[in-house]
């Protein structure tokens, strides 16, 4: 697959304060997005995700770096006319209706102004807003402003769209809602690039990450290399038995109900607890082998950061 | 096209400004009252409703300018709906451009019905209204454009409130810079002399913009005269707008 976004050893230091002093934000990013994958740009808050995303759409310049999209400067009308944003915690003009507000930004793209109309019905159908067409913005829920956002971003077919924080601030149901257009998008050809730290999403959907801490890439691939398939722990509920009778098989936790929680972490373990449990006549209720988790590899990665 | 977009977005934005019809409010009582301060003064009372009527419309239309064009690209940045525009395959001096020419739509629109009030004052009274009104009234546009690309200019890198002092100090040092031609006119050739009169080259002289005397007192005006304002109030401006797209173009939005 070709490389529609390149990006090479980016810096960029933030001066601040009455006597500038500076704060270093990214510290030698170095990304390449192949056409066609959804890569999630993971990182703890003040990572540096939304200073990187800036410095692609050329909304602040980087102190040194390269970057191109599409084989051109990022700064160029011609990238720009390839690619889509959803900013984190969108703020739009209030006073316009999603009508004139989707009408408006393909004003400022290659819209046709007698596809207009159409583009405009098509869009406010994928984001689920065309019931509220005709209503100000300022009337809009947190989870309406979002979808309208993401309608904004897609309103020049974009073959590259960047999504901030898409999901944040949505309920389940909302959260599922803009997954799926995530999925559509990719199922179209687009490619999407996903800023987020809402782990669960990013397993679900990406197809690469990289995690960003503190203004450096500490770790970057494809989901399934990153992440080992094999079980570190197993979690056994278990009912009729004493915690104390569980002793050298694992970590053992009271829960509910009389019920114990079990974590054996060897797999070899596992028959030795079953015959236990069949010895003391007491019951299983649940035993779910846990495989590493894209949060555990996070949590890892900025632990060792 | 983009441009025209912006510029008709920024249009629907600023008439919706509230400070816009308070001034506007001010501006017609102001016109009004101008028939009560005639009827005070002695003289010729048309004289004092034109003096004072496009006094008003001036002062006021430059308060508008000033206003609203310090918040205008600030607005954008502060809600952050400028990272959304100029992710869009826009430039930034399209970005500008628009902005300042939907604000001149805005004041324009402004000035025609303060002009119209005026008008309809003049005309309940069956005073006459001399030919080079409209020119005054349209030199005043010339300077409300100037004025408009300052605030924008400072409204690029500072707060509104700051931007609104700067501007203001542009308008006043503007219609009194023409005092200093007279100083120099009046001063012994020599380097003081010299820097007085770079000086005075940087200065704005918005006074090439007042035809008020000239109307009020029905004087004759060259032609010369309005053809050097118009191109006074050209050049500064594209000079003020080109200074403002320099400073955006290269500016962080963080």
């Amino acid at each position: 697959m070709d490389t529609v976004l390149r990006i090479e050893n980016l810096h960029k230091t933030f001066r601040t304060g009455f006597i500038p002093k500076g704060k270093k934000i990214l510290n030698g990013i170095s990304l390449d997005i192949k056409g066609g994958e959804i890569f999630g740009y993971l990182g703890p808050n003040g990572a540096g995700k939304t200073t990187t995303l800036k410095c692609v759409l050329g909304l602040i310049f980087p102190d040194k770096g390269k970057i191109e999209i599409f084989g051109y400067s990022n700064l160029s009308v011609k990238a720009k006319e390839k690619i889509g944003f959803l900013p984190e915690n969108p703020y739009f003009y209030d006073y316009l209706t999603a009508t004139e507000f989707l009408g408006f930004y393909s004003d400022l793209t290659l819209v046709k102004k007698e596809e207009k109309p159409a583009k405009v019905e098509t869009l406010l159908k994928l984001v689920g807003l065309e019931h509220a067409a005709g209503l100000q913005l300022r009337k809009y829920s947190r989870g309406m402003l979002q979808r309208i956002g993401l309608a904004q971003a897609l309103v020049n077919d974009p073959s590259l769209v960047f999504l901030d924080e898409p999901l944040g601030g949505l309920d389940p149901l909302g959260r599922k809602e803009i997954r799926d257009v995530i999925i559509r998008l990719k199922e179209e050809g687009k490619t999407v690039f996903l800023s987020s730290h809402i782990l669960q999403d990013i397993e679900m959907i990406c197809d690469r990450v990289a995690i960003l801490v503190e203004g450096q890439i500490i770790n970057q691939g494809a989901l399934q290399d990153l992440i080992s398939e094999t079980v570190s722990v197993t979690e056994i509920t278990i009912s009729g038995m004493q915690a104390t009778d569980c002793e050298g098989l694992g970590e053992c936790y009271s829960a509910q109900e009389g019920r114990i929680l079990l974590k054996v972490f060897e797999e070899d373990k596992i028959p030795d607890v079953l015959q236990l449990v069949q010895a003391k006549k007491g019951k299983i209720h649940s035993l779910i082998p846990r495989t590493e988790t894209l949060e555990d590899l996070f949590v890892g990665a900025v632990k060792q950061k | 096209m983009k441009i025209r977009a912006i510029a008709l977005n920024t249009f629907k934005e600023a008439i919706r400004d509230r400070i816009l019809y308070l001034l506007l409010f001010f501006a017609a009582a102001c016109i009004i009252l101008s028939r009560i301060l005639a009827l005070l003064a002695v003289g010729d009372r048309a004289k004092i409703i034109t003096d004072v009527g496009l006094a008003s419309i001036s002062l006021f239309g430059v308060l508008m300018a000033i206003l609203i064009g310090t918040g205008l690209v600030y607005k954008e940045i502060d809600k952050r709906t400028i990272y959304t525009l100029l992710a869009k395959p826009i430039q930034r001096y399209q970005f500008l451009l628009g902005k300042y020419l939907g604000l001149l739509l805005t004041l324009a629109v402004m000035l025609v019905l303060m002009t119209l009030i005026f008008l309809v004052l003049l005309f309940l009274h069956r005073y006459p209204v001399e030919g080079n009104f409209f020119m005054a009234i349209l030199f005043i546009f010339v300077e409300l454009c100037l004025i408009t690309a300052v605030a924008m200019l400072f409204s690029c890198f500072s707060t509104p409130i700051l931007s609104t002092l700067y501007s203001l100090s542009f308008y006043l040092i503007g219609h009194i810079s023409w005092g200093l031609e007279t100083l120099i006119n009046k001063m012994p050739t020599g380097v003081l002399k010299t820097l007085a009169r770079i000086l005075y080259t940087f200065l704005p002289d918005l006074e090439n913009f007042n035809f008020k005397t000239e109307v009020v007192h029905l004087l004759p005006i060259p032609p010369k005269i309005f053809l050097y304002s118009t191109l006074y109030g050209l050049s500064y401006t594209v000079f003020i707008l080109v200074l403002a797209t320099l400073i955006f173009r290269r500016r962080d939005f963080i």
